[in-house]
């Protein structure tokens, strides 16, 4: 009892016919159909190449156009020669040129051995496939298909509509339920003959002949009705891309295609010499009897489909560049915004870095340069700190720095004083967390030493800015983490919004806060407010300050450390 | 295959208003005409040219075929040359401006070269693409070209062990015609011209640091391009300047058809289509890097001679401080530069991009 393979070639005939040597030198005949496309010469000197081994045959060509089917008939015509001249073959193996066993033949006979009566073949009902993206699934029964898909696209995409918009539909011949799969399967004689020699074949074929890529329906489907023991996968690693384009496999996949255990592995890349070399002449043993298990190597494709089509959030580059709203993510990390801390507390940075653990940036927007933590002249990734560069393209500064920096959460502080045209995108992106002290502007304003009108102005002017960019953050459109506060609200129980900052910064911590940073000195405060107010001004963001009397927490605050419990 | 698309269209929701289209098709129409006065141009400046070995009638159905314009290169060309014929650079086609230091002998000997020599201006003939037109209207109809300076080494994913036949296999593969190649600019530690680089050394040997993740990424409506700016010229020259600071992006690797034509050096092409080597819809596409060797010793020297040539800006007085800036010899290493290590590195770091290449 043998092994026969079914060998559809169309290019890389060299390489097909050292496939079909290594088989045919194992005592196994091979049978091998040359597309019709292919030149006489071409198809001349594969012949003579294999001209000195006894069990090699070649059957008449067709021309095998994608998704037509002619490939079905090739398969059939080679298959009946097979199964006519070579009387001890058990198993029918359907390969193609650029297929390659991936294991020593004698334990693909010793595997088909314990499964004498099972055929290996993909067959799944048109419901259950998850691989025909987009329409044609069971379509591809009952529609009409007369032009290529390849060379007349238009007129195929045309005419599927023309047929779905008035409902035409082929009657599937009874007694056939449509099942899909892979084209490469491996049958028994009873089963590969049942199919060929069944008296209803004229009808079938005729009926299949304009079914739309039949080789991937035909034997799944007529198997289903001589089979007695179908194990539906196939015995072949094939795997392919999100536009359904085989993969091709080179020299680099060796250790990959070991790993899978399979018999025959599909497509491989022409030029892949090493590959040849290992699995054609290595002859190395492989592990006996192990299965199958092409599972353990689907997490890389499934990776390589993710990337291509989702690619990774928060990168922009030369071949990434996401419409607005496509992003995926508008950066790669969480990060932390800090609006007004810096100035009611002293060493606010200092204080958020030990505490949570992260780097904690000045103003990265400053007008005159880019603070980063330390004071650093260049940062990640060699950005630096010009403030021109850094306006020149701020989104793409803020999302270089955050991709730069992965795998460390990064905190900045943020205010009126700064570059603000960075707002809107920062309000958009759901991994920023935006917390504000409204009004605290002003205090840094209240310790100058400026002539009161210049501070009066000053005021105004910052106090318009932030009113506009707190407005950018309340739009419908945000979705950033937003927290405001007052100013005054904030300074009356300061401890429990940077806990619950804190918290959400480093979950895992879940530690109580003992010691706060330092609070600015408020004395006096509130009667500087007053004072902006006298002069005509009107300071809203900061909240309901009493004048006069100051904010009894900070003021018994000052000086040391505050601790909770 | 086995996915099948359904039929297409129907994919775009909202519907462009009459105004945009007609704007668009307006632009589409005097993108034509630009294209057309290229290849004009072209075709006038061919008699610039003259053959000194014309060995294209080697060049077999399939080739893969580089265009490259040199000008005192002996130094780099050794390696370049080396490193692409072993991607599977099947013939080169080479237009020598001018060289003094032997390059045009040695170029000369190489058995898969062609050579042309021409004592026009460089930056009368667009910086030497009307001549790079020419020849790839001539002899790159059909087959996948590679377009690229001395200074310029080509990698991408899997480099080492997928020559360029693979990779336009699977550009083919996803029906694509042109690949996108972002060079990046390679640099030593310490001042330029205190290292050492022998002709035919690998030059990342020698410019092993890059800026890693400092890189400005924009649309350019009117050619549906990116432009790419950044990196460590970018920082160290142009800090004050961004908007002046060098392009980035490249289109390299373009299946050619006589009607194309680049429009200013590789960065950018018509037709416009082939400009779109990103993904807009948030996927990556496969793209690779071209290893940029401008900074080897020599640079030092021979921006003293370029600024004096005026040929390589347009508007050559407003880079005179970057010319006297490279002529000092700076130190372009920070403490934020990466250290080459590989394809691997720079696909990781998003310098390039592996697709759904696996």
């Amino acid at each position: 009892m043998s092994i026969g393979f079914v060998m559809l070639c169309h290019t890389a005939l060299d390489r097909a016919a050292e496939v079909a040597r290594h088989w045919a030198e194992r005592d196994c005949p091979v049978v091998i159909h040359v597309d019709k496309r292919v030149t006489r010469p071409a198809c001349d000197s594969l012949v003579a190449t294999l001209a000195d081994l006894g069990n090699v045959r070649f059957s008449g060509r067709y021309a095998c156009e994608w998704g037509t089917w002619g490939i079905v008939a090739a398969t059939q015509t080679a298959a009946t020669v097979m199964l006519r001249d070579f009387p001890k073959v058990r198993h029918v193996y359907l390969a193609s040129g650029s297929c390659l066993p991936l294991r020593p033949l004698a334990e693909l006979k010793a595997y088909l051995d314990s499964r004498p009566r099972v055929d290996f073949i993909e067959s799944v009902t048109t419901e259950d496939v998850g691989w025909t993206i987009g329409g044609l699934d069971v379509e591809r029964f009952t529609l009409r298909f007369p032009f290529s898909w390849r060379k007349q696209r238009g007129l195929f995409d045309a005419y599927v509509k023309l047929q779905r918009r008035f409902g035409f539909r082929r009657k599937v011949p009874p007694g056939l339920a449509p099942h899909l799969g892979s084209q490469w399967w491996c049958l028994t004689r009873q089963t590969l003959s049942a199919i060929l020699e069944d008296p209803d074949r004229a009808a079938t074929d005729r009926y299949f002949r304009r079914v739309w890529i039949p080789d991937e329906s035909y034997f799944q489907t007529m198997v289903r009705r001589f089979s007695t023991n179908v194990e539906s996968r196939s015995l072949t690693l094939s795997k392919f891309d999100f536009q359904g384009k085989p993969h091709i496999f080179y020299d680099d996949h060796l250790q990959l295609l070991r790993r899978s255990d399979c018999f025959v592995a599909r497509k491989i890349w022409p030029q892949a010499g090493k590959l040849y070399q290992t699995f054609l002449h290595g002859e190395a043993a492989g592990q006996a009897a192990a299965e199958p298990n092409p599972g353990k190597i689907d997490r890389l494709f499934a990776k390589a489909v993710e990337r291509r089509v989702k690619g990774r959030p928060g990168l922009y580059m030369q071949s990434r560049m996401p419409n607005e709203n496509w992003e995926n993510g508008r950066t790669a990390a969480a990060y932390s915004v800090f609006e007004g801390f810096s100035e009611l507390f002293e060493n606010f940075e200092a204080w958020l870095g030990k505490v949570a653990g992260t780097r904690a940036h000045g103003h990265l927007f400053a007008p005159d340069r880019v603070e980063f933590a330390g004071g650093e002249v260049v940062f990640s990734g060699a950005l630096s700190d010009s403030a021109a560069m850094r306006d020149y393209a701020p989104k793409s500064f803020l999302s270089s720095l955050i991709w730069n920096t992965r795998g460390e959460r990064q905190c900045f502080q943020f205010g009126p004083g700064d570059q603000q045209e960075i707002s809107w995108f920062i309000s958009g992106d759901p991994n920023a967390q935006v917390s504000v002290i409204s009004g605290a502007w002003a205090i840094p304003l209240f310790h100058s030493n400026q002539n009161f009108s210049d501070i009066r102005r000053e005021a105004a002017r910052l106090q318009k800015i932030e009113a506009e960019h707190l407005a950018v953050l309340r739009t419908p459109w945000t979705k950033a983490r937003v927290r405001i506060w007052t100013l005054a609200e904030f300074v009356e129980n300061p401890m429990e919004p940077l806990q619950s900052i804190i918290d959400e910064i480093s979950p895992r911590a879940m530690r109580r806060l003992t010691e706060a940073p330092r609070l600015a000195d408020l004395k006096g405060f509130g009667q500087f407010l007053q004072n902006l107010r006298n002069q005509g001004m009107q300071p809203v963001l900061m909240g309901d300050f009493p004048t006069g009397e100051d904010p009894t927490p900070a003021a018994s605050r000052r000086g040391r450390p505050y601790l909770v419990k | 295959m086995r996915r099948v698309l359904g039929p297409r269209g129907g994919s775009d929701p909202v519907a462009p208003s009459l105004s945009a289209t007609l704007s668009e098709a307006w632009r589409a129409y005097r993108l034509r005409w630009k294209r057309r006065k290229l290849l004009l141009r072209a075709y006038r400046k061919r008699r610039q040219l003259r053959a000194v070995a014309d060995r294209t009638s080697t060049i077999g159905k399939g080739a893969i075929l580089a265009f490259v314009t040199v000008r005192n290169e002996g130094l780099r060309l050794p390696y370049f040359m080396d490193h692409h014929r072993k991607l599977g650079v099947d013939h080169f086609l080479v237009v020598d401006n001018q060289s003094s230091d032997g390059s045009r002998e040695w170029l000369r000997a190489q058995p898969d070269v062609s050579l042309w020599v021409t004592k026009a201006g460089y930056k009368q003939s667009r910086f030497g693409l009307d001549w790079m037109t020419w020849l790839q209207r001539r002899h790159g109809d059909g087959h996948w070209c590679l377009s690229l300076d001395a200074d310029e080494i080509l990698i991408y994913p899997y480099w080492e062990t997928r020559n360029l036949q693979a990779l336009t296999g699977r550009l083919e593969a996803e029906r694509r015609r042109s690949f996108g190649a972002m060079m990046l600019d390679m640099y030593p530690k310490g001042p330029l011209a205190g290292q050492d680089y022998a002709a035919g050394q690998d030059p990342m040997q020698v410019l092993p640091w890059f800026d890693g993740g400092n890189y400005v990424v924009q649309v350019q409506p009117l050619m549906r391009n990116l432009w790419i700016q950044g990196g460590v010229r970018a920082r160290a020259f142009f800090a004050g300047e961004p908007r002046r600071a060098p392009t980035l992006n490249k289109v390299p690797l373009v299946r050619w058809d006589r009607s194309y034509a680049y429009v200013n050096s590789t960065h950018a092409l018509l037709p416009r289509r082939l400009n779109a080597v990103f993904d807009a819809q948030g996927g990556e596409w496969l793209s690779g890097v071209l290893l940029h060797t401008k900074f080897l010793p020599v640079v030092v020297e021979k921006s003293r001679e370029e600024q004096k040539r005026r040929q390589h800006f347009a508007n050559s007085t407003l880079y005179d401080g970057y010319y006297d800036a490279v002529s000092a010899s700076p130190d372009l290493w920070c403490a934020g530069s990466s250290c080459y290590t590989g394809w691997r590195q720079l696909e990781a770091m998003g310098l390039m991009s592996r697709g759904g290449w696996v």
